[in-house]
């Protein structure tokens, strides 16, 4: 994997809770490359464009995040529930994939749902996303609840979320990819694309330079006119974040976004996590890798066989019995 | 070292053009495509000697070629950029033209062009052709409500249900459609009459050497053309065309990116459905006879044929397409020598399909994505974001590694 990745590493948002996890990571980055910065390796030349090219003011970073963050209103005030799941139950069948599983999402926090192979983490992500619907138990947000709405107006309604096994649009451009995620809050339907009014012209316009300083915020500015398809692993990972993004979520959510990451990768996904937090987004985070939870979450909530059963800060959940159980197993002669 | 990663599909030709075609500015995209739109126009008229068809008048295989580019065009936007397989198009192509044939045929209950009629008869049928569309692009509300919940093979069967449905009602309602004995007598545009065509040029009589009435119902159907393909155009850079690219890739993704897919779906149903009937309507004027035989599954397959040899998803491609098809045929039949060589077009002619089967194979072995395959542009205003991408490639890489010159 030839990625550079001295953007990211270098990012001033890099401060925060984890930090220190992260320079552990950024450490291993430098025995895996050798010292010194690791140089852009280009490797098509065909199809690199310069963003500044053709949006000069995105050569600032901070008018990219400014951009990128979220403008719509969200009646939640900072550090309530944005999202509250009570009782939530998903049952297949005779098997209970989620047994009343109740917690909140505060909003502009990181919260972290961890929990091992086949706890329901997915699905309790696809019941909030509307997948699945929940056999009983409700799903709030931002003081509604998402009882028969449609998986498109979920999405319209604010919850983005990433896909664990990459799901692009492998056929379109960065760019278009991420337009279709701007889509989600455009209002032009055939007639007026057919007959080019105003606000088609004006939300075209729009959704390219949203597009553009997404691809940007992520790190892949460059690659906009390349066919998703053509992408490596790690960018195609960052698009689809880009993609979600672009849908102007109040809720965003991650799914695995590190899985096949190398130190390195995982390094500069934490920074651009913590950067999307900053930039006002929530987010809920499912991942394996403990280091890269610990390090970028808030408040963690831990599920096994649909239950859950831990929920605290990362120090927290690292000492809980439970947990460490769930994880770990149980010594034999302890349950004898 | 060659990056595998920016494969492009094989077919230097066709990206080296597309890629100037793409640099030029819109005026001068105009400046060569109208002179180019012109030149196919006067393309009967030049009767070029290897060009010309010898069985059949010239200028009505290229009407009949009209209206297959019109098909395939609507059917594309169904198949090709939708991704939404539709085995019985030619139900809506039937729609449209027994509409304008039970509106103006003296043999329908329904005619409206005789006496008390609101259709006068020199107008008939300009007036008929938005009726018809509007029928047809209702018939595929009808159709796509139901249907559009299914996927793949399955909404491919119930299409197919629906498209010999429409002709075995064509053929069975005998009271209304005539039956296997069709409507005759279809109205045309009375224009350009005179002392030597005393029904207008665009009657079936006008069979002139080369002014005859297939060229007149060519150039309409040239600037149909040339009017769809500008709202298809429209519609495929914009969110619409979006969300049907989208929807061909990954139709759960696209839902949760918050795609209304199956809205969507409906109105790619509904706007492939009203170019058919459109096409259907020229036909009935064309033809001026309306019979069920005319709009048989095979010819649904045709169409098809015509979408995925010149390319799925490819509004200008999908027109070489149908070119193939209807021109292909026509230029064996009655052909004894082809360059000195002696061949015996019209057994040629008449095993098409089986040569038309061959070659949909051979195609998808070698080039599956069609002959000019699919280069989609999605955003309206991308233009200046791809020029530039393209300006800054050839400065990079020009000095880094002039290799990558040579070797296109």
């Amino acid at each position: 994997m030839t990625r550079d990745d001295s953007d990211s590493a270098h990012d001033p948002g890099a401060v925060g809770a984890g930090a220190e996890v992260g320079e552990e990571y950024r450490h291993m980055s430098e025995e895996a490359f050798g010292e010194g910065p690791v140089g852009p390796i280009i490797l098509d030349e065909a199809v690199t464009v310069d963003v500044t090219d053709v949006a000069p003011e995105l050569a600032d970073p901070e008018v990219v995040a400014e951009i990128v963050a979220p403008t719509r209103e969200i009646d939640t005030p900072l550090g309530k529930p944005l999202v509250e799941l009570r009782d939530v139950t998903v049952r297949f069948g005779g098997l209970v994939a989620l047994d009343t599983v109740t917690f909140d999402i505060n909003r502009g926090e990181i919260l972290g749902l961890i929990g091992p192979n086949g706890a329901g983490k997915t699905t309790c992500f696809n019941a909030m996303t509307g997948v699945y619907r929940p056999t009983s138990g409700t799903v709030g947000f931002d003081g509604q609840v998402l009882g028969k709405l449609k998986r498109n107006q979920i999405t319209r309604l604010g919850i983005a979320r990433t896909f664990q096994n990459i799901r692009l649009f492998s056929e379109m451009t960065a760019l278009e990819n991420v337009v279709v995620g701007t889509d989600a809050r455009h209002r032009t339907s055939v007639p007026g694309a057919l007959f080019r009014v105003p606000r088609h012209r004006h939300e075209e316009r729009d959704a390219i330079d949203r597009g553009m300083a997404l691809l940007e915020f992520v790190g892949i500015g460059a690659k906009a006119t390349e066919k998703s398809r053509n992408l490596p692993y790690g960018d195609q990972r960052r698009l689809e974040i880009a993609r979600a993004l672009a849908t102007e979520p109040k809720l965003l959510c991650l799914d695995e976004p590190a899985a096949g990451f190398n130190p390195a990768e995982k390094a500069a996904l934490m920074d651009l996590i913590r950067k999307i937090r900053s930039d006002g987004y929530t987010v809920l985070l499912i991942e394996h890798d403990m280091r890269l939870v610990m390090g970028v979450t808030d408040r963690i909530v831990v599920l096994e066989f649909g239950k859950k059963i831990a929920e605290g800060l990362p120090s927290e959940i690292r000492d809980n019995p439970s947990v460490i159980a769930a994880y770990l197993g149980v010594p034999d002669d302890a349950t004898a | 070292m060659t990056a595998p990663l920016n494969e492009r599909p094989k077919g230097g030709v066709g990206d080296g053009f597309r890629s100037w075609w793409n640099a030029q500015s819109r005026v001068a995209q105009w400046a060569f495509g109208v002179p180019f739109i012109l030149l196919l126009a006067l393309l009967p008229l030049l009767n070029i000697p290897l060009l010309t068809t010898e069985g059949t008048n010239f200028g009505t295989v290229m009407a009949q070629f009209g209206m297959y580019a019109l098909i395939a065009i609507g059917l594309n936007v169904v198949v090709g950029q939708a991704g939404l397989l539709d085995l019985g198009y030619v139900g809506f192509y039937a729609v449209g033209a027994y509409t304008v044939a039970l509106l103006t045929s003296p043999n329908s209950p329904w005619n409206q062009t005789g006496e008390g009629g609101w259709l006068s008869s020199s107008w008939a049928w300009l007036a008929c052709l938005p009726i018809a569309v509007a029928i047809t692009a209702m018939s595929g509300l009808i159709l796509g409500s139901p249907t559009l919940r299914l996927r793949g093979d399955y909404l491919a069967i119930v299409t197919l249900g629906f498209g010999e449905i429409v002709r075995l009602l064509a053929d069975n309602l005998d009271e209304i459609t005539g039956g296997g004995r069709g409507l005759s007598q279809v109205a045309y545009p009375r224009l350009g009459v005179a002392e030597d065509f005393p029904l207008g040029v665009f009657s079936a009589g006008n069979v002139g050497k080369t002014l005859n009435s297939g060229v007149w119902w060519y150039w309409v159907s040239i600037v149909l053309i040339v009017v769809v393909l500008m709202f298809v155009g429209n519609l495929e850079r914009s969110r619409v065309g979006r969300a049907w690219v989208a929807i061909r890739e990954d139709e759960d993704a696209a839902e949760i990116m918050g795609v209304p897919t199956f809205k969507f779906k409906l109105w790619a149903f509904v706007i492939g459905a009203s170019i058919g009937g459109l096409s259907g309507a020229l036909y009935a004027g064309q033809v001026q006879f309306v019979v069920p035989t005319n709009f048989n599954v095979i010819n649904s397959v045709l169409f098809l044929c015509a979408v995925v040899l010149g390319g799925q998803g490819n509004k200008l491609g999908v027109i070489l397409g149908a070119f193939i098809i209807v021109y292909l045929p026509n230029f064996f039949l009655g052909r004894t020598e082809i360059l000195g060589i002696p061949v015996d077009g019209s057994s040629i002619a008449e095993y098409k399909y089986l040569f038309f089967g061959i070659a949909l194979m051979v195609l998808m072995i070698f080039r599956p994505q069609g002959l000019i395959p699919v280069r989609q542009k999605l955003l309206t205003y991308g233009r200046e974001l791809y020029v530039a991408a393209r300006r800054r490639s050839k400065e990079t890489a020009a000095p880094a590694n002039p290799s990558a010159e040579v070797a296109k």
